[in-house]
């Protein structure tokens, strides 16, 4: 029998007042798999994520983290998602390690294991003696890649990231995008939104998204042939328009 | 137990917020005080009292604003602790908090409680600089008002958790506080008893009778002299249950379409 996959999107519809996002979005992320949810602005990427965080509810069966229906067993659902937000979510004026433990404790670590998770985060990031130092004196790629390390603490099998390079500089940039290559690579399962069509790589999955529908789902080297990926993506966009 | 952990966590987050603001301190310290010493002292001739009960004397002006003022605090320090949470939605903080797998109510409910802790430790800061002036309630009542206190931190924390839900951005805030701290405040027991109000208008002393907020007040009033009044227990306690339900209800989530 086939493992379940990390993540399950069935049939999925959502309407901010009269105006269609998200129209009978499919898809699913197997284990070990970097799945990037390409669009331009405006495609419902962010709607999209928010259905899946449970910040909007989905209907019975139409979202499954590792089995679990977001909707019927919502915590055992979101204990399995660890979440990187567009936006920053860190207390600035409070050290690294204050952060961390915080989430931690938000997941139900106890401070043992929360502290030794921590430890080894940190050890991995190289920022081990930076622990204490206030977040606000770190630069936006190390706050970046501690936030993907926080959302690792309570070991999830989906890592959700929500376009989590926007404002930092192309360096800081491909760093990231290696590094969460690299966790896939190890097991996780990663869904990776983004409009940024470069930060793909040949064996990613993609689900392109335009107007709140998939307008394709597949590996990147399979579907851009010949071309970049960049130009690929451009050509999509025109024929969906 | 990781329930326990997660709300040490949210009111370990909130008083260190609190206690790296110095200025809120201070600020919270400073309000009662102007009030205590400064309106207090021009006021004591102009506002004659009778004997009321909890008391059993005459009694000073600054002796009957002593509850009113400790409310007070508490109503700040809610409105205080919404502001925060208005501001966590801005900055995603509280994007972290309600995607932790716990249910919303337990979410909401710690924050509430640790605003209330935070609310308290303001009020037992006031208490200690009015006893140092000679102000001071039997040594008993400090203790027995410390559930009432608790509750009406609650109750007004109840509330303002209840305005963050429909306030979107911070800009609009201040309007809010306007609207709600001070004709919550002035229309109460807090600064002259209901009597009084009724001399000049029975309208505004209906006002007073009806907003949860005097109900706090007499519930801090009575418990400063060992006293239960049951009566404001009770309005208080469903002010804040009410309160409550209706910010959960304004933070439950949207829902997909179900087809």
């Amino acid at each position: 029998m086939s493992e379940a996959p990390a993540l399950l999107v069935r049939g999925l519809s959502h309407d901010w007042g009269r105006k269609p996002t998200l129209r009978d979005v499919s898809f699913s992320v197997p284990r070990g798999r970097f799945c990037a949810l390409l669009g331009p602005n405006g495609a419902g990427k962010s709607t999209l994520m928010s259905v899946l965080t449970g910040l909007i509810r989905p209907a019975p069966g139409v979202v499954e983290i590792a089995s679990h229906d977001m909707a019927r067993a919502r915590r055992a659902a979101l204990a399995e998602i660890g979440v990187v937000f567009q936006q920053p979510t860190l207390d600035l004026d409070r050290s690294v390690r204050a952060n961390l433990r915080y989430f931690a404790a938000l997941h139900g670590l106890g401070r043992k294991i929360a502290d030794a998770r921590i430890a080894e985060a940190l050890e991995r990031l190289g920022m081990a003696e930076r622990a204490d130092e206030r977040l606000r004196a770190l630069n936006g790629g190390h706050r970046r890649r501690m936030e993907i390390a926080r959302a690792l603490l309570h070991r999830p099998r989906l890592l959700l990231l929500d376009e989590p390079t926007v404002g930092l500089d192309a360096p800081a940039r491909s760093a990231i995008t290696d590094h969460v290559h690299q966790l896939a690579r190890d097991g996780i399962a990663v869904l990776w939104a983004t409009h940024l069509a470069d930060e793909l790589h040949p064996e990613d999955q993609v689900v392109l998204l335009h107007k709140g529908v998939v307008v394709t789902n597949g590996v990147v080297r399979d579907l851009v042939e010949d071309r970049s990926v960049t130009d690929w993506f451009t050509d999509a966009m025109e024929s969906a328009a | 137990m990781s329930a326990l952990s997660a709300a040490t966590a949210i009111a370990t987050r909130e008083l260190a917020r609190f206690v790296t603001q110095r200025e809120r301190f201070l600020a919270a310290l400073v309000r009662p005080l102007v009030w205590l010493f400064i309106f207090a002292a021009g006021f004591r001739a102009a506002l004659g009292l009778s004997i009321i009960a909890p008391y059993k004397t005459y009694i000073s002006y600054e002796t009957y604003i002593l509850p009113g003022l400790c409310a007070m605090i508490l109503l700040f320090s809610g409105m205080q602790s919404s502001l925060s949470l208005v501001h966590d939605r801005e900055n995603g903080a509280m994007r972290l908090m309600l995607t932790a797998p716990l249910p919303r109510w337990f979410m909401l409910g710690a924050k509430l409680l640790a605003g209330a802790l935070v609310g308290l430790l303001q009020v037992a800061a006031f208490l200690v600089i009015a006893a140092l002036f000679g102000l001071r309630v039997p040594v008993l009542g400090y203790l027995t008002a410390l559930p009432a206190l608790l509750l009406s931190a609650l109750m007004l924390g109840a509330l303002g958790l209840l305005l963050s839900a429909r306030i979107r951005q911070l800009e609009n805030f201040a309007g809010v506080m306007n609207f709600v701290i001070f004709p919550m405040f002035f229309c109460s027991s807090a600064l002259y008893p209901i009597w009084k109000m009724q001399e000049s208008s029975p309208l505004l002393a209906k006002l007073c009778e009806i907003n949860p907020f005097t109900h706090a007040v007499e519930l801090i009033r009575f418990a400063l002299y060992g006293q239960l009044n049951l009566a404001a227990l009770g309005w208080t306690a469903l002010a804040a249950v009410v309160f409550f339900a209706t910010a959960l209800w304004g933070y439950e989530p949207a829902r997909t379409r179900s087809s």
